[in-house]
């Protein structure tokens, strides 16, 4: 049993890290690294793109993609690799592309078609094109098959009515990846059809909506009559349930990076304060959340090395994998709240001039929107009962019913 | 990178798992909560045959020397069917010290004998009420010999031979004393527990044989075993989570089987991340168990609290999901919520590790 790195591995993490120590500085613990780069900030899209450039050209951009797309045809270990080596250095955080790199190209490679996937990977990759995901509506979230949007034939054409929500960088977005319902006499599942969406089409408004963290990095997308020619329909009609399973598997797997306060920032901050009662480290109770928070932030190192173990023995991975995005959120939070307590009053005062209590602020105030995003921690705790324990499915009311049938709520929702 | 138990270890664990279902550990384990310890003794002899007790006693000394990798595979397996048998007290706790701290006459002297299962031994730590620091115990040895009452002592009842943890002249030391001589007298006492027999042991004026000296021994041995008793942990905690899972999908209640219920499969789902967590934290702890890693402190106190906490929830929350049944004596869920107490408290309680824990990480122990 060992947990270092296989030869190539090592080999790959030497070289990431010679790279990353070319352009970039390694950041200590106490310069409450990533409360920055704020996401709707056009200032942090520009030093993000740079930074984005500067991958592509070394080859750390795309590291999993197919060769012929412009990627590097690489391993998710060495995409690890490099993420595991990036997180400790001090470069823009600014989440742009996330979703282009993660999760939408990776459905196109599945579902689209060599051409229209050449239009955008190098783009893509370089940071010059950005995409959004447009799923979640008023109607479905959670139950995202509830959706309404409606996406009606026309020669050549689909003709996209309806609305989404939250849909995040929706107002830097170039293209998304849409879904829509193209038939509702079908139960809900099945009249579903995705498509990719030039966001510049007309008849597409994007909306941004003020979050409760004050800035405004999701929105609403609202499509008034929006052609999208056929030829962008990804997957077959009726079958975009299935693509849009694809994208969400792969956001549950990207979504276990970590978000800033990491255990290192909340320990150093503990170690340096001083509190009523003496030094916050030799405060038991302090002690007893610290040690829960290292428990859990352990866990999934070693969780992550047990994935790691599977992929580089070319095996799949178990269904520890499941618990990364629930472990991962919580944890944040709460590292967030015990943060900005060590502040004693002044952790109520929102000045910039402590990064370290400004990047424990901000926490506080984004990690509600982690547990939410890309599945509740309801909804995950669904999946991993059902999928990996076995239990069975809840009692539904909308099994087998014409989408047009099933029951709303007294607002219609 | 292979953070996973090698597959010859994976082989033994499944041998391991056939024979406690087998000879129906949990069974015993009830045998032993209700008066009847005699299977135990003959279990512990095929266990011993089996090789389970010479994992870490090298092979000149009857041992087979396979490692603490596989070690730890056991005891997963072990805590998984709370088996009865000494292994925590015989093992990683008195072979362990002898294999660490033993001079040749020693080694000699006893690791065979408990390699080969013709003996087993105890530890005796706590004093009743008075127990925790080995440096605040009460009993004493002066010229040679030891006075003093260790209570509850944990398979204390069954075995030969006892590692006291005695004061010298205001020192903590490790004495090895024969518990069939004279000066040794042994009661029965109640615990929580109750699948092991534990013992009040009186000594007066017993003969012992000093194993080492100081704190630092006496931590570094309990560390070590708490490692291993983590797996025990993990494991207890895997079995209440299969226990509770098989049967929510079998009890109906208003209709549909209980585990379609939310808050049923919530729980159920916060006991799979919080065992997930902990089997990772233990895996880590194991690595630095095998390779003596300078961050052994930080990662045994790691995989405790967090294999105490997944078994604590997973414990009590089997008993809940069982409804009734779950609080009668008859089924098996109180054996694991027992043992989930018996194992969070031997070797010190939450507090003894977490300052453990943050001691480590101050000082440095470990990359954060
Ligand atoms: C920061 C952020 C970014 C996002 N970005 C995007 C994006 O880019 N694209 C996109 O399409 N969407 C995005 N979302 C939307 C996100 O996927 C949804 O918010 C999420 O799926 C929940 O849906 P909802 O908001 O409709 O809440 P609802 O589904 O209405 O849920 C409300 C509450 O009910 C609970 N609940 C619902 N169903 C169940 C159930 N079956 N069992 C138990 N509890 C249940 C939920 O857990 C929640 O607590 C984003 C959300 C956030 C917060």
């Amino acid at each position: 049993m060992d947990f270092r790195d296989t030869p190539e591995g090592a080999e790959y993490r030497k070289k990431a890290r010679a790279f990353l120590e070319q352009h970039a500085q390694l950041e200590p613990p106490d310069s409450g690294r990533g409360y920055r780069d704020g996401n709707d900030d056009p200032a942090a899209l520009e030093r993000a793109r740079e930074w984005q450039r500067i991958k592509a050209d070394a080859g750390y951009a795309g590291i999993t993609w197919p060769r012929e797309y412009a990627g590097q045809g690489g391993t998710t270990l060495e995409q690890i690799i490099y993420e595991q080596e990036e997180a400790q250095f001090d470069i823009p955080r600014g989440n742009f592309f996330y979703i282009g790199l993660g999760w939408a190209m990776p459905t196109l490679f599945q579902w689209s078609n060599k051409e229209e996937i050449l239009k955008h990977a190098g783009k893509v990759l370089r940071g010059d094109e950005i995409w959004c995901q447009l799923f979640s509506e008023p109607a479905g979230g959670s139950d995202l098959a509830a959706l309404r949007t409606k996406a009606v034939r026309d020669g050549d054409d689909w003709i996209i009515n309806g609305q989404k929500i939250w849909t995040s960088g929706g107002q830097y977005s170039d293209f998304g990846i849409l879904v829509a319902r193209n038939d509702t006499t079908q139960a809900k599942h099945k009249g579903l059809t995705c498509f990719i969406l030039d966001m510049k089409s007309p008849g597409v408004e994007v909306r941004p909506i003020r979050q409760m963290s004050g800035d405004s990095h999701f929105n609403e997308v609202f499509f008034d009559n929006v052609r999208i020619p056929d030829s962008r329909r990804l997957g077959e009609v009726g079958d975009g349930w299935k693509v849009a399973m694809t994208t969400l598997m792969n956001e549950r797997y990207n979504l276990v990076e970590l978000v800033p306060p990491d255990f290192e920032q909340i320990f150093h901050l503990a170690q340096n304060t001083v509190l009523e009662s003496g030094p916050a480290l030799d405060d038991p109770a302090i002690r007893e959340k610290l040690a829960d928070l290292y428990c859990r932030a352990q866990g999934m190192t070693y969780t992550n090395f047990r994935t790691m173990s599977a992929l580089s023995q070319g095996k799949t991975p178990g269904p520890e994998v499941s618990i990364g995005k629930l472990v991962n959120s919580g944890r944040l939070q709460e590292s967030a709240d015990l943060g900005s307590d060590l502040f004693e009053q002044s952790g109520m005062l929102m000045e910039e001039d402590m990064p370290m209590r400004a990047l424990f602020q901000r926490a506080y105030l984004y990690s509600p929107g982690w547990r939410l995003g890309g599945g509740t921690d309801e909804i995950l705790r669904n999946t991993i009962a059902e999928r990996v324990l076995g239990l069975p499915q809840d009692v539904r009311l909308d099994k087998g019913v014409a989408f047009k049938d099933i029951p709303t709520g007294p607002t219609g929702n | 990178m292979n953070f996973d138990f090698p597959d010859e270890v994976k082989a033994m664990q499944i041998q391991a798992d056939d024979y406690l279902t087998q000879t129906n550990a949990r069974a015993a384990a009830r045998h032993v909560i209700e008066g009847a310890p005699s299977a135990a003794r003959r279990d512990w002899a095929e266990m011993a045959q089996m090789g389970w007790t010479g994992l870490i006693i090298p092979e000149h000394l009857g041992g087979n020397d396979i490692g603490y990798i596989a070690q730890c595979a056991l005891a997963y397996e072990l805590g998984r069917h709370v088996s009865p048998a000494p292994m925590a007290s015989s093992i990683y706790l008195v072979a362990e010290a002898l294999v660490r701290y033993g001079s040749d006459a020693q080694k000699q002297k006893w690791l065979p004998a408990l390699a080969e299962g013709r003996i087993s031994a105890c530890f005796a730590e706590a004093e009743g009420l008075s127990q925790g620091r080995g440096d605040l115990c009460a009993a004493q040895v002066a010229n040679g010999v030891l006075s003093g009452v260790k209570k509850p002592v944990p398979d204390g009842m069954d075995a030969e031979l006892a590692l006291v943890v005695a004061q010298e002249d205001g020192e903590t030391g490790l004495y090895l004393v024969e518990l069939q001589a004279s000066g040794v007298t042994r009661q029965v006492v109640q615990t929580i527990e109750g699948i092991r027999e534990h013992a009040a042991i009186t000594f007066d004026k017993a003969e012992v044989d000093l194993l080492v000296r100081g704190q630092t021994a006496l931590t570094d041995i309990k560390q070590r075993a708490a490692v291993c008793i983590a797996f025990e942990q993990v494991g207890g905690a895997q079995a209440c989570l299969d226990m509770a899972v098989a049967f929510a999908k079998e009890r109906f209640a208003f209709g549909r089987a209980i585990g379609s219920f939310q808050a049923i499969k919530h729980k159920l789902a916060d006991m799979f991340v919080a065992i997930e967590l902990a089997r990772s934290n233990a895996y880590f702890a194991a690595w630095a168990l095998s390779t003596d890693a300078r961050e052994l402190p930080v990662a045994a106190a790691t995989a405790r609290l967090s294999a105490g906490k997944a078994y604590w929830l997973a414990a009590k929350e089997n008993v809940q999901t069982h409804g009734g049944l779950g609080f009668t004596w008859e089924l098996d869920c109180h054996l694991y919520y027992r043992r989930h107490k018996a194992l969070k408290l031997l070797l010190g309680g939450n507090r003894v590790w977490e300052n453990r824990l943050i001691d480590g990480l101050k000082s440095g122990l470990v990359e954060l």
